[in-house]
């Protein structure tokens, strides 16, 4: 059992007020007290940004790592120990800008990770300038002119990589996320939800107001086992257009799935001995 | 030119031909003939960086003393193709042969006149034993074992252990051909035949020796010390520790990953280790450059972490099938700021065997990145080692448990600096933090703490320098008039040179940081002369002997065209320093 208190750190957020990572904190927590996710079987991998400082504000075992390497952590620590319920925490500039290459080969691992990422379409903690998500023609600090280049869509490249879990969710219906968050948890293989949330200091059009009346949720009888549906969904974004929900769900074995020495038990559940590799030796004589 | 060769107690046999024509196992399987027939072996190999074509050539130096270098001469060369015996047609010893295809259009005309023509038909030999090309290196392998007066039983055992898994076929006709190659020679040319390689004793009471290199003993180190996870990107010279990995890992239960690229090589390295793994990663100087920020994360999340480099020349791609030692001072100084860096450095395999072993026991002791660098000539020579012993080792993982620990501080502040480690899913809360961080692990930016948690940090390495650290070595005399200091793969160069030197002796550095700047200064303060000898342009290791003892080194041998240095050189830069006097 774990209780909202327990998962209280003797530090308050320092996130802008109204900052969507907020309502991410919370709906995680909701979902962690809801599952009994705590530091006797779950762990936390963040990246560099806004997002990674929540590693301070949920107490559970974490690892903050470098800018855009997040991903190849938690892979490494998924494979030690696959018995760990294992949540990665990027940004949008994070996971896509720095880290871009691991999201790609993670993604095609299909590795048992839980991957949410914080996307506000900015680099924040550097006080506002473009990322990989940010919209043509958007001004920003690094583009007073507007940004030149074209964004690219998460979800169509998580579904194309390999994933095997893609959703897309708003900061601001923390219920809904929460419930996806632990969707998403149950999946074997790698899990994706990228999630709509504003950056209330720097950026002025992609508003809670501007999610909450563009976004709607695919409905009932959509069937996210269609992959060409999946990425025709996916690529639907515009006024009042833009879909939430888990786009596409394949089974597939998980990276981990895959590993004959880890069938047993996990890698780390063996202790450390000096072993037997004489026998190794006679190939060379 | 100086004799390296006095008694002609090393007899080389260099092998060339395209690439993808066998040379490597062609000369190792040599070697293998020679260590069975109870001699040592030191196999030099040379290669562009292409799969086929381009010229390969391997050097197998056999003796009956140890042997820990190539040589500048060849007793006999087997040319697979013309460009073999124009490429090396000044390197022919007083006294050699030449093996060749006399079935090829092969031109010998320019061959010095006292080199033995040893024209055996190798192509048609293939041809009619197995109608193959692959066949051609197996009868030279023949004919210079017949030359050598090697023992043609140890040759087809050999054989047959090394085509077994192909097939009775395969075994059959390999054999044949040697055979053919062997009678071939003792036939025609009973007059150039010699007596060098026979077995000491019977064949079947050979000294267990093994020929390997150190890209296998760092894989075997490894293996041995208990490794549980390792993530390597290929680059050369280090690809075949992933290789020996890869091949045993479901046998003794590891994980070997290849990730996308060295950021991630060492991000996984570093995520299965917080999660409570041995953990290692291995590179080359390109993909340590790419390591370099998840160096100081090791350093800063305190995760400890075993990095294989293995030299060659930079900068950029460089040479990328050549040696060098450029990267040492890049090594040291690698990462924005301060944090412990324990870096070793292997002379040979047999060191980079025990090195490696050791450095798994440091990471986790002091919970710190640990480097162990080696360079090609190390990671790609085979050299011949009894079989390793390491009965001695005892893993030591250092503060480590998976249990619950009551008040469990993961950067608690502690009297030497080490806190107790735990992993995630034993219960016990922490943060392990690229952000400089509280006891727990909270980030923050307290300036009293951050004063603490460097000095906490810091303090690793002197400890380490108190606990661990290791003097340099001696060999040699122990005073003398001339002190050579090195590191790396000149050890077995210049032990070499010192069997043809007198009043000379050698310290080798293994321990680069800590350095152990007291030892080696009352090392070199022995001695007239000093000759700092290393592969690279601006004598990184004189400026770090300097920088640790103040004692500047005016006499350098710096060698930086990729290639070995041969003991030749080193007695000639002696001689050198005395005729100034």
């Amino acid at each position: 059992m774990t209780k909202m208190s327990d998962l209280q750190t003797p530090h308050f957020p320092n996130w802008c007020p109204g900052c969507g990572d907020l309502n991410i904190w919370g709906a995680f927590k909701n979902a962690a007290v809801k599952e009994g996710w705590d530091s006797s079987n779950t762990a936390i991998v963040a990246g560099i940004g806004c997002h990674g400082h929540i590693v301070n504000f949920i107490k559970l075992n974490s690892f903050e790592g470098l800018h855009g390497r997040a991903l190849p952590v938690a892979a490494g620590v998924k494979m030690a120990n696959n018995r760990l319920n294992t949540f990665v925490f990027t940004g949008d500039g994070d996971c896509f800008g720095e880290g871009g290459n691991h999201f790609i080969h993670t993604c095609r691992r299909n590795h048992d990770l839980t991957v949410l990422i914080h996307d506000n379409a900015l680099y924040s903690l550097t006080t506002g300038q473009t990322s990989p998500l940010t919209a043509h023609g958007f001004k920003t600090k690094s583009t007073p002119q507007g940004n030149p280049d074209e964004p690219f869509n998460p979800l169509t490249l998580a579904i194309i990589s390999g994933a095997t879990f893609v959703a897309r969710a708003y900061s601001g219906d923390m219920p809904k996320l929460t419930e996806l968050i632990i969707e998403a948890n149950k999946h074997k293989g790698l899990a994706v939800i990228d999630i709509l949330q504003p950056c209330v200091t720097f950026n002025k059009v992609c508003t809670h107001g501007f999610y909450q009346e563009n976004t709607y949720y695919l409905e009932s009888e959509y069937d996210p086992s269609d992959k060409n549906k999946a990425l025709e969904r996916a690529s639907e974004f515009g006024d009042k257009k833009i879909p939430l929900g888990i786009f596409y769900r394949s089974e597939r074995p998980s990276y981990e799935d895959q590993l004959l020495q880890i069938k047993e038990k996990p890698l780390i559940e063996t202790p450390v001995e000096r072993s037997s590799a004489v026998e190794l030796f006679k190939k060379y004589t | 030119m100086p004799n390296v060769n006095k008694d002609q107690e090393i007899i080389s046999v260099k092998i060339g031909a395209e690439a993808g024509q066998g040379v490597k196992s062609a000369g190792l399987m040599l070697a293998k003939l020679a260590i069975r027939s109870g001699y040592h072996i030191y196999n030099q190999i040379e290669y562009p960086s292409l799969i086929k074509g381009g010229h390969n050539v391997l050097q197998v130096n056999i003796s009956k003393s140890e042997v820990t270098a190539p040589r500048k001469v060849n007793d006999i060369l087997i040319a697979l193709n013309q460009d073999t015996i124009n490429k090396h047609i000044t390197e022919f010893s007083n006294d050699s042969g030449l093996i060749f295809d006399s079935e090829a259009k092969i031109d010998t005309s320019k061959v010095p006149s006292n080199v033995a023509l040893l024209g055996v038909p190798l192509s048609k030999i293939a041809k009619e034993s197995g109608n193959s090309d692959l066949l051609i290196n197996t009868v030279a392998l023949g004919a210079v074992t017949a030359v050598l007066g090697g023992n043609l039983t140890i040759l087809n055992n050999l054989i047959a252990e090394e085509f077994g898994s192909k097939g009775e076929e395969v075994v059959k006709v390999n054999v044949s051909a040697a055979e053919q190659g062997f009678k071939h020679i003792t036939e025609n040319y009973k007059k150039n035949l010699r007596a060098f390689l026979s077995p000491s004793d019977s064949v079947s009471n050979f000294v267990p020796y093994m020929a390997v290199d150190g890209n296998e003993s760092v894989a075997l180190g490894a293996i041995s010390a208990g490794l549980q996870f390792a993530a390597i990107y290929p680059m050369s010279p280090v690809s075949n520790i992933l290789a020996v990995l890869a091949e045993n890992q479901e046998k003794f239960g590891y994980i070997y990953k290849q990730p996308e690229d060295e950021l991630s090589a060492i991000n996984m390295s570093i995520g299965a280790s917080y999660a409570g793994a041995r953990s290692m990663t291995a590179t080359s100087g390109g993909g340590f450059c790419l390591m370099t920020e998840g160096y100081g994360l090791a350093g800063m999340t305190e995760t400890p972490l075993v990095i294989i480099e293995g030299m060659r020349p930079g900068p950029a791609t460089g040479l990328p099938t050549w040696s060098d030692q450029g990267d040492l001072q890049m090594i040291l100084n690698a990462h924005q700021g301060d944090f412990p860096r324990i870096v070793l450095a292997a002379g040979d395999a047999k060191e980079a065997f025990e090195l490696t072993m050791q450095a798994f026991n440091l990471a986790d002791k002091y919970q710190t990145p640990v480097v162990l660098i080696i360079d090609k000539n190390i990671c790609e020579n085979s050299q011949s080692f009894p079989l390793y012993d390491f009965a001695g080792y005892k893993v030591d993982r250092g503060r480590f448990s998976t249990e619950k620990v009551e008040n469990y501080k993961r950067y608690e502040l502690t009297a030497d600096g080490i806190s107790q480690r735990t992993v995630p899913g034993a219960g016990n809360f922490f943060v392990a933090n690229s952000d400089e961080h509280d006891e727990e692990g909270y980030s923050t930016e307290d300036p009293e703490i951050r004063i603490k948690m460097m000095e906490k940090r810091m303090n690793k390495l002197k400890v380490c320098k108190k606990e661990d650290m290791q003097k340099p070595q001696l060999y040699g005399p122990e005073n003398a008039d001339v002190t050579i200091v090195s590191w790396g793969s000149n050890k077995g160069t210049i032990l070499q040179a010192l069997k043809e030197l007198e009043n000379v002796n050698y310290v080798h550095i293994n321990w680069l940081s800590p350095f152990p700047s007291e030892a080696l200064s009352e090392m070199l303060s022995k001695s007239k002369y000093i000759l700092n000898v290393e592969c690279n342009y601006t004598g990184q290791m004189a400026k770090l002997i300097r920088e640790n003892t103040q004692i500047k080194i005016d006499e350098n041998f710096l060698k930086y065209d990729g290639r070995q240095i041969f003991p030749e050189e080193i007695i000639d830069a002696v001689n050198k320093i005395r005729s100034k006097k």
